[in-house]
């Protein structure tokens, strides 16, 4: 690390802590993807984690996935609280045997030295409902921090993983937090420089955060929104029975990425609904399990395409 | 005798199955190897978040050799019957077999013999299967060979398995044998971050050593000791004292193999939080404990927390950055805490209107209006002011809509009473937020504040009934809604109390206030809600001593449904039964109820009515007729003052005379007539014991 440039350190920019979680995983032979051009709640929902996770052929990836959790807007105010951060996304399936050991190795390319700090896998089940998800695995302590998440899945879209695929989700803004030693995220150094060419996370997110609790919580169209749940939860169906191959009997499925968007689409649009109130306590589990079936027929259409399946 | 060192070395155990997974290992290994015929000497498990560990002493190299005699079919019989024995016994021909005799004539007998087997080749087909069928809570699968069926299924995947059998003199042998690709072998680690390097071990007592020197320590209660040790004296060197928790430390010792502890502090200006709230955040989020300042009594701004590691700057940047993570925390939960106190208990009501309580019951808000009238009606029963319990029971609830009650659901009640407080209500009113969901259970603290009674008392009967209503009653070990311990709560809040109240009158209040459509069995609803009440006042009085038959008898009375009254009578009998008198009486009513089920039976009829004077022919029968009437008298005018000693007294005047009817008079005379007065009689000394219980209910 001391051979770099200061803006390029992983301690002192939050771009640099990016590229150097990148760079690391690379080199374990993932490939790099850029982030899904969609909303979603969590890296997670990226159907190169919810799709790719399914079916036998071997897949490992990372990337940075912007996540939106309407309901943890606060206008800006919130030292720690965002509608919209990143998550860094790592899938390896099937897990490899020392999957723990390659995390730790992660941490210290971004500056974490764990004969320094305490480190600790602390018990987590994960369970997704909207995704029809569970595994098992640890919320990732540093010095009492939660700074990652590390998942056996055993499930996901209502489908046995076999294999089974390893996830780690790193929460980018809390880590860099840490290592820059800042207790606001705005504060945090975007590009590492210094002086009139420093730019804050601030600087770049401040004014976003603002406007979209705005949005979120007060404004967010909800007639608008009813509709486009609605709409894609119609399309979604629609793609699905469309892309069963003619006279493949079911075997064959041709279109579950196109369908899975728009189930992606109708999970974000039920928690800007959330986020506005306008959801009771009852209805939402019925939305939550509306979004579920979804997936579960995007899961099962899935494993019936080339990537999804033994074949091809 | 050889021992047995098994080590199963994984990916980190969660802390809360790790004591449980120990005892298993040991039970399942154990049981087996005396299945097995080996019997061993001692055995003991431990677990740390990254192995479990067992090592059993003492077991014998060899089973012992079986020896059964086995009988075949009579010499001569059908040849499909003697293959057939030749096959079950493994026999080569029936020469093989020896001929014995007996009545019906001679027959082959095989001899089996089983050389006992080694125990390491018995040990090595037990432990696959048992690490196999391993009751984890939750297990799962993992690696490339989770795609094959049959894979194995560990609590988190599974590295390393050390199984080593043999004699303390000698170099122990590797038990051979596999699952699913970890062979078996003498290979540990040490502590991940401290000692990661492999440890060739040979028995228990290098292991155990070899790995303390590898900086971890295996047995749990060790890291407990050394953890508490540690804490108590960092508080201490303070002048502080620390908070105990042992819930938290079973849990902490569960998260490091090297337990490290440092004490970390945060701002004052956070010690404005209520203590309870400051030590949510830090125990729930952070697994560290509290500490206090005896001089003040209240906690201080410090924290203990346990690490995994010893470092080179002795544990700065850990501490360091747990108080950063502690800080942010507080924040929060100051945060949360001043946003709840800008707004007042009431104006939270409203919300209640969405939240359903339960689907067949309505929204918390019907809930809350239903316990507010309940208590309205309690209050002069149990000497509270009525407005104050009118209010108390309305705002009680309140405090669930707060965020401090969202972030820590167990500081429910807790948080009421202090926004109760901050909003300068009346201190009883503000203590019923808290008070009114005591008691918790058989060892939880009753309270004493009567608005405190008549919430606790309206909220769980509203319970009671309304699940009652909507028939979800708990059967068995299921008792989702925890009726048994409303039910109990009910008991002790009256019998702690000295509490008159009718458990049949409270129930027919709260039944109006119940959705009409789950009223319609409403009469129905008290005498089986009441027989609920009897069974847990049962299983109440037994844990404290008393005779469960003795409430049986009391209600079997008609009309008994005064829990205080109940216990009052029982605990006179149990001392009335504990005299001569009332041994002797006892026996002479069983006498007299058993003498009158048989010739009921015989006549099949009842001899119901007074008995006729005229014809009592002999003076013990006019001695125990009058000796009734006045015991009648008496005892019920006793019980009528409440007065049950009195009444058993009164009773024991019957004694006498009921010997001297059964020493001198014969019940069956020839005489139809008087055998029917005379069974008239005895039914009277049936009902006479009445006025204080049943006493064919009475065991003995």
């Amino acid at each position: 690390m001391e051979s770099l440039p200061p803006h390029m350190r992983p301690d002192r920019s939050f771009q640099a802590f990016i590229l150097a979680l990148q760079t690391f995983w690379a080199e374990q032979g993932c490939v790099i993807l850029q982030p899904y051009d969609m909303e979603m709640g969590a890296g997670t929902f990226h159907p190169a984690t919810t799709l790719r996770a399914l079916g036998p052929k071997p897949w490992n990836a990372a990337y940075v996935q912007p996540s939106r959790r309407p309901k943890d807007g606060r206008y800006g105010e919130n030292p720690n609280r965002l509608q919209h951060y990143y998550q860094f996304q790592v899938i390896m399936k099937p897990s490899p045997p020392y999957l723990q050991e390659l995390y730790l190795k992660s941490l210290a390319a971004i500056g974490i030295d764990s004969s320094l700090h305490d480190i600790r896998f602390v018990e987590d089940d994960w369970e997704s409902p909207t995704l029809g998800a569970w595994g098992l695995g640890w919320e990732c302590w540093c010095d009492g921090m939660e700074v990652s998440q590390f998942t056996y899945f055993q499930q996901v879209a209502g489908v046995e993983c076999s294999p089974v695929a390893g996830e780690l989700t790193y929460g980018l803004e809390r880590l860099a937090m840490y290592v820059q030693g800042v207790d606001r995220v705005y504060d945090l150094n975007f590009n590492g420089r210094d002086g009139a060419e420093r730019v804050s996370y601030g600087d770049v997110f401040l004014q976003a955060e603002q406007e979209y609790s705005r949005h979120n919580f007060e404004y967010a169209d909800t007639a608008m929104l009813f509709e486009q749940f609605r709409m894609a939860e119609e399309a979604c169906r629609k793609y699905l029975a469309a892309g069963w191959r003619e006279g493949s009997n079911r075997k064959e499925h041709l279109m579950a990425l196109p369908a899975y968007d728009q189930c992606i689409k109708a999970s974000h649009v039920f928690n800007l609904l959330d986020a506005r109130g306008v959801i009771s306590v009852t209805e939402r589990q019925s939305y939550i399990l509306r979004v579920r079936e979804l997936a579960k027929a995007c899961g099962e259409a899935w494993i019936h395409t080339e990537a999804g399946s033994a074949g091809g | 005798m050889p021992d047995l060192l098994l080590e199963l070395f994984s990916e980190e155990i969660p802390a809360r199955m790790q004591a449980k997974a120990a005892e298993d290992l040991r039970r399942m290994v154990t049981d087996r190897l005396v299945a097995e015929g080996l019997v061993y000497e001692g055995a003991k498990a431990f677990a740390t978040p990254r192995r479990l560990a067992l090592t059993v002493h003492g077991i014998p190299a060899r089973q012992p050799d079986l020896k059964d005699e086995r009988r075949g079919p009579r010499v001569g019989g059908p040849e499909a019957a003697i293959q057939g024995f030749l096959k079950a016994t493994g026999l080569t021909s029936v020469e093989e077999a020896t001929i014995q005799k007996d009545k019906k004539g001679d027959f082959y007998v095989a001899l089996i013999e089983k050389p006992g087997r080694a125990a390491i080749d018995v040990l090595a087909e037990i432990l696959p299967v048992i690490i196999r069928t391993f009751p984890w809570p939750k297990s799962m699968r993992w690696g490339a060979r989770s795609a094959k069926l049959g894979s194995l299924n560990w609590v988190r995947p599974l590295h390393a398995i050390t199984a080593t059998f043999g004699l303390e003199t000698e170099e122990p042998d590797v038990v051979p044998f596999s699952v699913d690709g970890i062979e078996a072998g003498q290979t540990t680690y040490g502590h991940r971050f401290m000692a990661p390097a492999a440890i060739n071990v040979r028995r228990f007592e290098d292991y155990d050593a070899k790995l303390l020197n590898a900086k971890v320590v295996l047995d749990p209660q060790r890291r407990k000791d050394a953890i508490l040790t540690d804490a108590r004296q960092l508080a201490f060197a303070q002048g502080f004292e620390l908070v105990e928790d042992p819930t938290l430390l079973d849990e902490v010792a569960g998260l490091v193999e090297w337990p490290v502890v440092l004490m970390g502090s945060f701002e004052k200006e956070f010690l404005s939080i209520p203590g309870e709230v400051i030590r949510a955040t830090i125990r729930n989020n952070m697994k560290c404990f509290v500490v206090n300042d005896p001089r003040t009594g209240k906690l201080t701004n410090k924290f203990v927390l346990t690490a995994n590691i010893e470092t080179a700057d002795g544990g700065k940047t850990i501490v360091g950055g747990n108080e950063k993570v502690i800080r942010a925390r507080l924040s929060d939960a100051k945060f949360f805490y001043e946003t709840d106190l800008k707004t007042r208990l009431e104006d939270r009501l409203p919300k209640f209107d969405a939240i359903v309580f339960h689907e067949k019951l309505g929204t918390q808000a019907e809930r809350i209006a239903r316990i507010e009238r309940l208590a309205t009606e309690i209050a002069p029963l149990v000497a509270a002011d009525v407005a104050k319990a009118t209010r108390a029971a309305r705002l009680a609830k309140a405090d669930l809509l707060t965020e401090v009650v969202g972030e820590f659901p167990e500081l429910q009640g807790l948080m009421g009473k202090y926004y109760a407080q901050a909003q300068g209500e009346d201190a009883s009113i503000a203590a019923a937020s808290e008070e009114h969901y005591k008691p918790q259970g058989p060892n939880d603290y009753v309270p004493t504040n009567p608005v405190s009674i008549a919430v606790a008392l309206a909220d769980k009967i509203d319970t009671l009934v309304g699940f009652w209503a909507i028939d979800e009653k708990p059967t068995g070990s299921k008792d989702p809604y925890a009726l048994r311990r409303a039910a109990l709560g009910v008991i002790r809040l009256i019998l702690e109390n000295a509490l008159r109240l009718s458990l049949v009158k409270l129930a027919n209040f709260a039944i109006p206030g119940l959705p009409e459509k789950h009223t319609a069995d409403a009469a129905k609803l008290p005498p089986d809600l009441l027989a609920f009440f009897a069974d847990r006042l049962k299983v109440q009085l037994r844990e404290h001593g008393a005779r469960h038959d003795l409430v049986d008898a009391v209600f079997a009375l008609d009309g008994q449904d005064d829990l205080l009254m109940i216990v009052r009578r029982v605990e006179a009998l149990a001392a009335f039964l504990d005299t001569d008198d009332g041994k002797n009486l006892l026996a002479g009513t069983k006498r007299a109820s058993n003498i009158l089920a048989i010739e009921e039976k015989r006549d099949k009829r009842t001899f119901d009515g007074a008995p006729d004077p005229a014809l009592y022919s002999l003076a013990e029968e006019k001695a125990l007729a009058n000796a009734i009437e006045q015991v009648k008298i008496e005892a019920s005018a006793a019980v009528a003052k409440e007065d049950f000693a009195g009444a058993m007294t009164a009773m024991a005047k019957l004694r006498p005379a009921v010997d001297a009817f059964f020493d001198k008079v014969k019940v069956n005379d020839d005489d139809p007539k008087v055998r029917e007065n005379r069974l008239r009689l005895l039914n009277q000394i049936r009902a006479a014991t009445r006025a204080v219980a049943d006493f064919s209910k009475i065991e003995g």
